[in-house]
């Protein structure tokens, strides 16, 4: 099943054109990476399909985007919706400075998809789902802020699969993390795909190599090739691409 | 390092440490001064009795509780027009030829000279709008002098907020007033109410905005309603500083030294308030 596909997509800001004809089609509860250099606009391209992009004033947007077969750059689509079911986790973790408890409570309080009676069963709940359960049980009225980065990092996951969104868009999550870290995190994800679509953006080669299914090279706004990831790996169809990942640039 | 650099390094610290001791004389030296020859004045009676034989004996009860509703009358009004109309500033308003413009005229409102605000709340609040010279038309006019402040330093206080905060909670579905209620507001809390401090201080100190529009030289009685005159301390010190003759210093000093003490209590209680809520915050 395709989640979402993107047809003819182009970014601008301004006059810069940052994402040129992107057309992509992104399987459901599978990983897809997007790699690229510095740039390259993977980071605009994920942060197309919450449309977060549009907090940014000066951008102009044409083509489609459509997740579930409905085009999210509608006029009469409904926001809240589309990122209560699309989220996201960004570079750094991003705790609020409140407890751990308010932190992963706040969609649900937001949404009003609780009763206040019914809230610490969906805090367990989407704690167990990031195996932070076991470890902070204890300390849910503790500030966020005072736990390691990579359990914060997992809050910040299971604050979003605390809303029960369909789709985790990872822009560069592990970029603060140590090597431990960013492999723990990375078996979390490929837990997290069998109930989610996954997207993540990574300059880390290694790093979508080992966990996508899929994975997208872009370059300089253009996307070059997408294809199952052990194909990009080992037999790439664009020299562009070889040429990346053998790491004669970016 | 080279002599010369360490000699003109050594020359630029003993510049920025005067400069700074600069600073703090006048201050240090107002209070010394102040408290000295005011300290004598203050007793019970002073501070819970009325003027007498022409201001000459007794006490200013009248012109503190004046005060009191003029600050408290003023912060009431500007507190909550001015962090709204913060909010709209930086979270709501594009950039646009309007917002420039308000803008501007905000940052114009906090140069205009307090003698100007009195006439221009006599001319509203006390004729055009048949408020007479009330406890009302004060403190809205002092209310109007404080929003420039409490804009300005609301809105800084508003756009430290990291930007994170507000796409996660975007990102999250939250709408835009909801994180403004619920992620922005909360952390910029603290920087807000420096901005009332500041402006409850310039409210209770200030004597020209309200001698038009407020201020009564002698009252028998408290004022009764908000339509009422009041005493206020700023502009009775300025009275018995300058229309009643033979009047001891004391009297003065001691007028002054309350007027400085009750300020430094509405700043207590309003940074006590403000640590709470900054204990909470940490990034």
């Amino acid at each position: 099943m395709k989640k979402i596909t993107t047809e003819d997509l182009n970014l601008y800001y301004g006059s810069f054109h940052a994402l040129k004809g992107i057309g992509m089609a992104i399987e459901e509860r599978r990983i897809t990476a997007i790699i690229g250099p510095s740039g390259c606009g993977k980071s605009t391209l994920v942060r197309i399909f919450n449309r977060i992009n549009d907090l940014i004033e000066e951008v102009r947007i044409t083509g489609k985007v459509l997740i579930d077969g409905r085009n999210i750059y509608e006029p009469d689509y409904d926001l809240v919706s589309l990122r209560k079911s699309v989220g996201m986790v960004f570079q750094r973790p991003n705790p609020f400075p409140l407890s751990i408890y308010d932190n992963v409570a706040f969609g649900p309080r937001i949404h009003r998809m609780a009763g206040e009676g019914d809230l610490p069963g969906l805090v367990e709940e989407s704690l167990k789902a990031v195996n932070l359960w076991g470890d902070l049980k204890d300390k849910l009225k503790r500030s966020a802020l005072n736990i390691p980065l990579e359990q914060q990092q997992r809050l910040c996951i299971a604050r979003l699969i605390a809303v029960r969104p369909d789709v985790l868009l990872m822009d560069e999550p592990c970029s603060a993390l140590d090597p431990v870290a960013t492999l723990k995190i990375e078996e979390l994800m490929t837990e997290l795909k069998k109930r989610y679509t996954i997207v993540i953006v990574t300059h880390n080669m290694q790093q979508a190599a080992r966990i996508s299914d899929e994975t997208g090279f872009m370059l300089l706004g253009e996307l070059i090739e997408f294809d199952r990831t052990e194909k990009i790996f080992t037999a790439p169809s664009d020299k562009r691409t070889e040429e990346y990942i053998t790491g004669r640039y970016g | 390092m080279s002599r010369r650099a360490h000699i003109s390094q050594k020359i630029a610290f003993s510049l920025l440490f005067l400069s700074t001791v600069f600073v703090v004389i006048p201050v240090v030296a107002i209070l010394v001064f102040i408290v000295k020859n005011g300290v004598g004045a203050i007793s019970w009676e002073f501070l819970t009795s009325y003027p007498r034989a022409g201001m000459k004996q007794g006490g200013i009860f009248p012109a503190i509780v004046g005060t009191f509703y003029l600050v408290f009358g003023a912060i009431a009004v500007s507190l909550p027009i001015g962090v709204l109309a913060a909010i709209y500033l930086n979270e709501y308003a594009k950039d646009t030829l309007l917002t420039r413009t308000i803008k501007l005229a905000i940052v114009n409102l906090a140069g205009v000279p307090s003698v100007v605000y009195g006439l221009f709340g006599l001319g509203l609040f006390v004729v055009f709008l048949k408020f007479g010279t009330s406890i009302v038309a004060g403190s809205l006019t002092l209310a109007i002098m404080g929003l420039p402040v409490i804009i300005t330093t609301s809105k800084e206080a508003l756009s430290s907020v990291p930007k994170q905060f507000r796409e996660v909670s975007l990102s999250l579905g939250a709408t835009r007033w909801q994180t403004v209620r619920h992620v922005v507001l909360p952390n910029a809390i603290s920087g807000i109410l420096t901005g009332a401090i500041l402006s409850i201080a310039r409210a209770a100190g200030e004597a020209a905005p309200i001698l038009f529009t407020v201020a009564a030289f002698y009252l028998p009685k408290l004022p009764r309603s908000v339509f009422d005159q009041a005493m206020a301390l700023p502009y009775h010190l300025y009275i018995i500083s300058t229309q009643i003759p033979n009047i001891s210093k004391q009297t003065q000093y001691g007028t002054a030294l309350v007027l400085v003490g009750l300020v430094f209590i509405l700043n207590l209680v309003a940074i006590v308030i403000r640590s709470r809520f900054r204990k909470k915050k940490k990034w």
